[in-house]
């Protein structure tokens, strides 16, 4: 466990000694703000609450997570540090984890600054509070869906542009697996079971009833098992990609 | 040969990518003491076996093993008795000197003052003072080359493998590296590669030469120049690689 903390200090340390931390931190900023306000009609809702704020999450993660996943492994193949990296004596999942979890602590460090739109909103009313914990978590928790399939598509490639929009079309998918475009496409020949099981591997459905201030353990689930499964092949890929 | 004192053996090591053979049945034994100079044409295997011995890739045939550790049944063990200089001394751009140095002495195991001894030690042996808190990526080729070596030696390993160790170096900086080679040789088994024959007169107490995988020549670097008539070490090498 100690070498997964030093793999996580150097990564998050490798976020702020670049730009990416900072150009990241604010264009997320800027347009889950300007999102809110604008395009959710934040004032204009005339309800103390963040709804309007949360439910621009996934498809801000959709282009923002995918630019923050896509150097973890394919950056460290390109310079082949991945050579320094896996010669060391610890083993290849405790750097795949120690990534994830410098990537993941990164988007809690931006999504923890969004704290001035709590304090306006508990300014102008008196929202559920509880409400708003739980949708921070849950924006969190489906933030580190998206970097676990980030990060095991950026292990897929050298070239950090391939990650990317792989990773962006694959959350796409997960995203909208319950929604009519993607349904649509299976209806009709495949059968009930198929459509309720991608409906039910929809990233949108699950957040939004953690939005709703529900915490069902069955979404608290299906993120964590999402994070495993994809950290896992994620592992898998590097050992099968070592020296190619 | 005792075996007490052996650090490295390799026995019938084999790799294939796909349906090429890039190396072919080698064995070697390597003592305490021993610096062994691979040499070889390029894409002749040298990196490869180098990269299996160091467990980076994986192996297709035979086995090797690091100071009784098997590098594929107890990488971990193995992993933590070698030092490792990859080709082309990697390294994470965006760190400093120290602050790399200092990543790689942590997941080493170090900490607190031995830590601090030990990145201290390898400063001071590749006089790396003047660059302590630049970035990597400012560095030149020379510098950037002695920070592999720095971390390679880090941990005070029992074995040492040097790929390419002195290229990009100017001559009083490639006459350094060898003086440190031999300083350190006296307690540590060392293979480093190299395509300067010269080199291996300076600092090898032997020579392995191959060719397409194979082992062609396995003795001392004088017995190497005794091969030719005049003493010319370039035209040895030419009989011994252009075989086919």
């Amino acid at each position: 466990m100690h070498n997964c903390w030093v793999i996580i200090k150097r990564e998050l340390g490798a976020y702020f000694n670049t730009p990416l931390a900072y150009v990241f931190i604010v264009i997320f900023l800027a347009m889950s703000g300007a999102l809110t306000f604008f395009m959710g009609a934040f004032f204009e809702r005339g309800q103390a609450d963040l709804a309007s704020f949360f439910s621009f999450h996934p498809w801000l993660y959709l282009f923002l997570i995918p630019a923050v996943s896509m150097r973890l492994w394919a950056e460290e193949r390109k310079t082949g540090t991945v050579e320094l990296l896996l010669t060391l004596p610890t083993p290849t999942w405790m750097v795949v984890i120690g990534k994830f979890l410098a990537a993941w602590a990164f988007i809690g460090i931006a999504l923890l600054l969004t704290f001035p739109l709590w304090i306006t909103v508990n300014y102008l009313g008196s929202p559920d509070n509880g409400v708003i914990v739980a949708s921070y978590l849950g924006s969190l928790v489906m933030a580190g869906g998206y970097l676990a399939i980030g990060s095991c598509l950026s292990a897929v490639t050298k070239n950090q542009v391939i990650a990317f929009i792989l990773t962006a079309v694959v959350c796409f998918l997960f995203l909208m697996s319950g929604v009519e475009l993607v349904q649509s496409f299976f209806q009709g020949w495949a059968p009930a079971f198929v459509l309720e099981a991608l409906a039910s591997m929809s990233f949108l459905t699950h957040f939004n009833t953690i939005v709703r201030g529900v915490i069902d353990l069955r979404d608290v689930v299906f993120f964590g098992s999402i994070i495993g499964v994809f950290l896992y092949i994620n592992a898998a890929v590097i050992d099968l990609t070592r020296g190619s | 040969m005792t075996t007490g004192d052996t650090m490295i053996s390799i026995d019938g090591l084999t790799k294939d990518f796909g349906s090429l053979r890039a190396v072919d049945n080698i064995s070697l034994d390597v003592q305490k003491g021993e610096v062994l100079g691979f040499l070889g044409p390029n894409g002749a295997g040298k990196s490869t076996t180098m990269k299996m011995v160091t467990g980076y890739l994986p192996i297709t045939g035979g086995k090797a093993a690091v100071c009784g550790f098997d590098v594929e049944n107890h990488p971990l063990e193995a992993k933590t008795k070698v030092g490792y200089l990859p080709e082309g001394a990697p390294l994470y751009g965006d760190m400093t000197t120290t602050g790399f140095l200092n990543f790689i002495a942590e997941i080493r195991g170090l900490s607190g003052d031995a830590k601090q001894k030990q990145v201290a030690y390898a400063i001071e042996k590749l006089q790396l003072r003047p660059v302590m808190n630049q970035p990597i990526d400012t560095l030149s080729k020379g510098f950037k080359r002695r920070v592999g070596f720095a971390q390679a030696i880090l941990h005070d390993p029992e074995v040492l493998i040097l790929d390419e160790p002195t290229d990009g170096l100017d001559p009083n900086q490639k006459h350094q590296v060898r003086e440190l080679i031999k300083e350190m040789a006296t307690d540590k088994a060392i293979i480093i590669s190299t395509h300067i024959l010269e080199e291996v007169e300076a600092v090898c107490t032997r020579a392995v030469i191959i060719a397409e995988g194979k082992i062609v020549f396995d003795d001392t670097p004088a017995n190497l120049k005794n091969r030719s008539p005049n003493g010319n070490l370039d035209d040895v090498f030419r009989e011994l690689t252009l075989v086919n």
